[in-house]
This record gives structure tokens, C-alpha cells and sequence, in this order.
């Protein structure tokens, strides 16, 4: 079993969309909320998916497609400059 | 001796060792390094300060590393000038400018990495890694070579050359990664995870971050042991602004300045400007964003720190700006004109944050005010090319200078009056 740890960001046409619980149900992955953020422009939420890692990938995947933007939990852009 | 005592995740405030590690277990929160404090006041002073070397080790008690692994290029203690020219310009009476163009790479970022180089070695790490657009790569490079490691250096692969050359000359193992920002930020993550490597912005960045806090140190020491009204800071990831804040409150919780009344202030360009963004719309909550601007040292879309800034700007009273890329470049020749220091795009955007600061009001004529200049001019040449005022080109005599002189300037042209 793999995990990844990953940050949604819904913009305001997005929040209403159980997102998080389509994903459980299209694919083999369980997700555990561990901070989570929403007012009237932005939601976000962070989470750890659990299972296999190419189901976790298409999952992700699958949140982008449908508009979420996803990144590391953490980090933010690793890439830096000034 | 160093005193810093543990990490502590940022969010839960849950107590980690002082690993290689960057992300709490429970709420994947950030760490940060926590320090005795009580030790530190007791072991430090102005005058221990003041007789200490002229780099940023003259902090040492508050850096979290052993002193003894330091790769010492020189770093820190960089000018604070008095900038009465740019100040007058603007319709500021008390303005200062921390010239951190003058560092040994000519940027801020030799302050993060010296710590980070430092703890990577306590750690027993041989090699350091980045993924930089340019001023990080460049002082990663720098630091390994002189330490003797082995570095790995990721940038885009559409970078000017000079940034490239900047870091290629210290020779690490140099990759220039095909396609877009976002696939770099992918590549760089996943080799984080499975390579022995001190990551400096990953694995080590709770350490590497805590730098930044050398600029608050020397500026509060410059301006005779006080923290001014007012900073003016660029926003990348926010850490550089945060750290800024950080290093103000630390100095007055060791004792050596009386509590901060800083306003924090910070700037971005209007194509990368998530944080401004945000802070314009009252939320501390921002929408991470694809970069689209020339000042590249400040292109996070998604900056790792940018609810802590938004934090800070709420905590202190300061706030936002962001400004076009033709601001930028107006900013940068403004600063170099006025004052004579070349920035590179990330100072264009300071001053004309500034600049359009002062003029709305946020900050008041009378606000001692403090702007950082965190990257030399030279890394972004591209930007002000065609810019400027074109050089008089003259034959080589001093009737042809007179007659172009004349075509610009009517008043200047002619021999000075009782010239030989």
C-alpha cells in the first residue's frame, strides 16, 4: 500500500461538488482529511489517499480533470528563486 | 554552541527532533524550529554581537547549527544606506534601503543556504540539491563547491544564460528539465523521496528557512538595536517576509530590542501575485496561480508560505501590493538612478510596491520604512535591455562629443568655462 499526501484547492464553483467522496467511491482509495479551510472565494483541503500507487495516481488524475487543482500537502512549488 | 531545541509543526504545535523532516505526521503542517530562548538571552548580548565577525555568523547563537560545519563565503552584514534621494522622490521622510545585491553569489539566498549547508553537513550529508529559476541555484552551487560536495542543481530548461552559467561555473551536476514549471516542482519531489540528498528547500527547509531571520538581526542592529515602523519585502513562497517578522519578535524576546511595531509589508508582480491577491480580497486563503511575469525570482504560484504571510499582514497591520511587469522595470531604474544600486526584477517590484504604498496611503510620509533589496541587477540584464537611455556613440573627438552632447542635453554641450 502506497499514501500520498496531497492539497485540494476548490475555487467557488467547485465547493459544492463532493469531490472528496467521489473519489472514495471511483476508486480503491481511502482518504483521510487532516486540515481543511473554506470561505465564500476558496476551499481547501488537506489529505492522505491510501492504496495502490497507480490507483492513487488515476485518482488524482481524475480530481484535476474535474477542475481541483492538486499539490503536495506540504511544500508548495519546490522550485525557488529569490 | 547552538540552542535551537526541537522542530514544532507550525499548525498543531507538535514536538519533532531535529531530523532532516519538514512536515508534521498528524495535520502535515510545516515545521519550524523552535530555540532556548532562555539560553540564548543569557548567552548573548550587544556587545557579543557587536564584537563578532562581519557575516551573518555574528548570529550564531540564534542559527540552528553547529557553528563548526559552516561553509563560510562571507555572507550577511550586508549595508543598510540611508536612501534620502529615492526617499524625496517617493514623499517618504525616513527611508532605508538593505542592499543584499552585495552577498557572495549577489542575492539573499546565500543567507538560507549558508544554514542549510551547515545543518546538511551536522546531518552527514556529501551532496545538496535545488530546483531554483536561478538565485538559489546559483548560491547552492557555490556553497557545495567550496564545501567539497557533490550538488545537484534542477532548473527549467528555458532559463536565460547567464542564470545558467551563474550556477554552472561552480560545477554541479547541472539538469536542465524539460517541460513545464509544474513538471520540475514533480520531478524534484519525487527524487526528494529517494535519494540521500540534503534538499535544501524540502528535507532541510525548516533549517534553511530560519536564514531569512539574519536580515530582521542586522537591520534591527544597523538601525541602532530597534526594529523600524515599516518593511517593504518581496513575496516568493513567503518564507523570506515571515522569517523577517520572526527575527524582529526573536530579537525582543532575547532582550536586545524593545517589543516590534514593525508593519509588515509585502510585494509581488501582478502575474504572480496569489498572496497580494488574497490580502486584496480579505482572505487568508489564496488561490495558487500560473506564473506570467518577468520578475521570475518571485514566479510561486503556490507558495508554501503564503497563509503565514497573509497571517503576518494581519497580525501587524501591514499588507500587499503587486505591480506590471513595465512598473517593474520603471522600479528598477528608479532605485538604480536614484540611489545607485542595480537590482534585479524582484527589487523593481519592491520599489514599485513601494512607490504605489506611499501613494495610496498604507504607508504614511512620516513611517521610518525599511525595503529589501534581495538580488543583484547583473542576473536579469534581459529585463532593462532596451530600456534605457541609448549611449551617445562619437567618433573620437571632442568636436563630435560636443555636437551629439548638444542634441541631448543644449546646456551641457561646449568646453567647461577656465577648462584648460
Amino acid at each position: 500500500m502506497a499514501t500520498k499526501r496531497v492539497r485540494f484547492t476548490f475555487e467557488p464553483n467547485q465547493i459544492k461538488r463532493p469531490v472528496i467522496y467521489e473519489l472514495g467511491h471511483k476508486f480503491e482509495v481511502v482518504t483521510s482529511i487532516r486540515m481543511a479551510d473554506v470561505d465564500d472565494s476558496i476551499g481547501w483541503v488537506v489529505l492522505e489517499l491510501e492504496g495502490d500507487s497507480d490507483e492513487i495516481e488515476r485518482s488524482v488524475a481524475w480530481a484535476r480533470e474535474v477542475g481541483v487543482r492538486v499539490d503536495d500537502a506540504t511544500l508548495g512549488d519546490v522550485v525557488e528563486g529569490s | 554552541m547552538s540552542f535551537e531545541s526541537a522542530l514544532r509543526c507550525r499548525e498543531c504545535g507538535r514536538e519533532y527532533p531535529l531530523d532532516p523532516i519538514f512536515s508534521c505526521e498528524f495535520c502535515f503542517g510545516p515545521l519550524e524550529v523552535d530555540y532556548d530562548y532562555d539560553g540564548i538571552r543569557a548567552a548573548m548580548s550587544r556587545e557579543s554581537i557587536s564584537a563578532g565577525p562581519a557575516t551573518l555568523w555574528r548570529y550564531a547563537e540564534l542559527l540552528p547549527c553547529d557553528p563548526q560545519y559552516r561553509v563560510d563565503l562571507g555572507t550577511g552584514f550586508t549595508p543598510l544606506i540611508r536612501a534620502d534621494r529615492l526617499a524625496e522622490r517617493l514623499g517618504l521622510e525616513r527611508l532605508w534601503l538593505k542592499n543584499d545585491t552585495v552577498n557572495p553569489t549577489w542575492s539573499f539566498k546565500d543567507r538560507v543556504v549558508s544554514v542549510a549547508i551547515a545543518r546538511a553537513r551536522e546531518f552527514g550529508f556529501d551532496a545538496m540539491a535545488c530546483a531554483s529559476t536561478g538565485n538559489l541555484a546559483n548560491s547552492v552551487a557555490a556553497h557545495a563547491s567550496s564545501a567539497g560536495m557533490e550538488a545537484y542543481v534542477f532548473i527549467p530548461d528555458d532559463l536565460e544564460q547567464g542564470k545558467v552559467v551563474n550556477s554552472n561555473v561552480y560545477d554541479p551536476t547541472l539538469v536542465m528539465v524539460e517541460g513545464s514549471y509544474d513538471d520540475v516542482n514533480r520531478l524534484c519531489t519525487e527524487l526528494s523521496a529517494d535519494r540521500n540528498w540534503a534538499f535544501v528547500n524540502i528535507n532541510v527547509r525548516p533549517y534553511y528557512a530560519e536564514g531569512s531571520r539574519t536580515l530582521a538581526f542586522e537591520v534591527a542592529e544597523q538601525l541602532g538595536w530597534r526594529a523600524p515602523d515599516h518593511v517593504v519585502a518581496p513575496l516568493a513562497s513567503g518564507s523570506l517576509y515571515t522569517k523577517i517578522w520572526k527575527g524582529f519578535k526573536e530579537f525582543e524576546r532575547v532582550g536586545l530590542i524593545d517589543e516590534p511595531q514593525t508593519r509588515m509589508s509585502g510585494a509581488q508582480a501582478t502575474g504572480c501575485s496569489p498572496i497580494a491577491k488574497a490580502y486584496k480580497e480579505g482572505t487568508l486563503n489564496f488561490l495558487p496561480q500560473k506564473p506570467d511575469t518577468i520578475a521570475r525570482s518571485l514566479a510561486i504560484g503556490n507558495p508554501a508560505d503564503g497563509y503565514y504571510a497573509l497571517k503576518t499582514m494581519e497580525e501587524t497591520g501591514g499588507g500587499a501590493e503587486m505591480t506590471s511587469d513595465a512598473e517593474i522595470i520603471e522600479g528598477v531604474k528608479l532605485l538604480a538612478e536614484t540611489e545607485g544600486i542595480f537590482a534585479e526584477t524582484a527589487g523593481g517590484v519592491t520599489i514599485a510596491c513601494l512607490k504605489k504604498m506611499v501613494e495610496s496611503g498604507h504607508i504614511r510620509p512620516q513611517e521610518e520604512t525599511v525595503a529589501f533589496i534581495t538580488g543583484a541587477g547583473l542576473k536579469t540584464v534581459e529585463a532593462v535591455q532596451g530600456q534605457l537611455t541609448e549611449p551617445l556613440r562619437v567618433p573620437a573627438n571632442a568636436e563630435a562629443f560636443d555636437e551629439a552632447l548638444g542634441a541631448r542635453h543644449p546646456v551641457l554641450a561646449g568646453a567647461p568655462a577656465g577648462g584648460a
